[in-house]
């Protein structure tokens, strides 16, 4: 894979996801229900579920699951055509050197090997990024109702005021994990 | 059918979407034919690609946008938002239908009843926010990373899982 696919290509057509899937069956562009339909699928007796778990997943929750099936083989047949891209080399000189002098030696890939992979996961840089930052989100997200998809897209498009301070939450959690976490965290970590 | 149990609080989403079961019930018989769930894994695999592609999966990508510095995410979402918001303003103007006819309606988002006004957006928000800086994908680009051959991923959806089911462990107790 030689070059990203610029913004102004992608993003339009991300956006048109929207009225499809509403013109397709009326519905709305959100993917982190998802989680919760995946939770109420858990084949556990419903008494030891939350009421929140208990429903019809199968019937209210298929279209979205197929969708997000649709993403992961979307993801294998990009990364199989195309090769896997290597954001890391092509992300900005600056934020390049931020994160070399936080300690990231690897830019390879979509998400650095010394943060990201099946090593990390058992020791407590795993521990933080994806298990913390994963819960964090699955978390945040059914506390907001909506995700990026949900509430940046979908929400803000229909002018919808709560997406919008939903939004201005997501980035002021990024910015503070960002600025002041990072800055702490990373250089411990990579040392 | 009810698929909200009596336990759920009445201003409760029904799923992201926050549309009323009345307005649901006929589009969900819909969805579920075999046509209508090929579209969707259709819709969804030409996504995932434009997320690998666009590489907005990637914690580099992420990492470029809390630092501000390049336009590539924000020109992502600001102009998918334009065309989003441009669709949904022409499907009002020509009310034009579903493919099974049905009128499109999207729901407003609900304030919550708590003394702390909007709490549930804010501070969910918030929590998310932290959330998504640290794994660098939220729930969309964890599928497609996870197609695209990032194993770990699917520890990030198994916790995000996990994230969930102590919401609705919890929901009664925090402010909506």
């Amino acid at each position: 894979m030689t070059g990203v696919l610029p913004w102004y290509v992608a993003g339009p057509l991300i956006g048109l996801v929207v009225p499809l899937l509403l013109i397709v069956g009326g519905k709305v562009f959100g993917l982190s229900s998802n989680l919760r339909h995946l939770c109420a699928a858990v084949p556990l007796p419903s008494s030891l579920k939350p009421g929140f778990l208990r429903y019809d997943w199968a019937r209210t929750g298929r279209w979205n699951l197929v969708f997000a099936l649709g993403i992961l083989l979307g993801g294998a047949l990009a990364s199989v055509v195309f090769g896997e891209p290597n954001a890391g080399a092509q992300i900005s000189e600056a934020t390049q050197s931020d994160l070399a002098a936080l300690g990231l030696r690897d830019f390879s890939g979509l998400a650095p090997s010394q943060l990201f992979s099946m090593k990390s996961l058992v020791s407590p840089v795993g521990a933080v990024f994806v298990v913390l930052g994963g819960f964090f989100v699955g978390f945040g997200a059914r506390y907001a109702g909506g995700c990026t998809s949900g509430h940046a897209i979908s929400g803000l498009a229909a002018l919808q005021m709560p997406s919008l301070v939903a939004v201005v939450g997501f980035f002021a959690g990024g910015l503070l994990v960002t600025h002041l976490l990072y800055p702490i965290l990373l250089p411990v970590i990579l040392r | 059918m009810t698929i909200i149990t009596k336990d759920a609080p009445d201003f409760e989403c029904i799923d992201v979407e926050q549309v009323p079961l009345a307005q649901q019930a006929p589009a969900l018989e819909a969805s579920n034919t075999g046509l209508a769930l090929l579209a969707y894994l259709l819709i969804g695999v030409a996504l995932g690609m434009l997320f690998v592609l666009s590489e907005v999966v990637s914690w580099y990508r992420i990492q470029e946008m809390f630092r501000f510095q390049s336009v590539h995410m924000y020109g992502i979402i600001g102009s998918a938002v334009v065309v989003a918001a441009a669709s949904l303003q022409l499907i009002k103007r020509f009310d034009v239908r579903t493919l099974h006819g049905e009128r499109i309606v999207v729901s407003p988002k609900q304030w919550g009843s708590s003394s702390l006004r909007g709490a549930r957006y804010w501070l969910g928000g918030t929590i998310f926010g932290v959330g998504w800086g640290l794994i660098g994908a939220c729930p969309g680009p964890m599928f497609a990373l996870v197609g695209s051959g990032m194993g770990v991923m699917l520890a990030g959806i198994v916790a995000a899982m996990a994230g969930t089911w102590v919401y609705a462990l919890v929901q009664h107790r925090l402010p909506h």
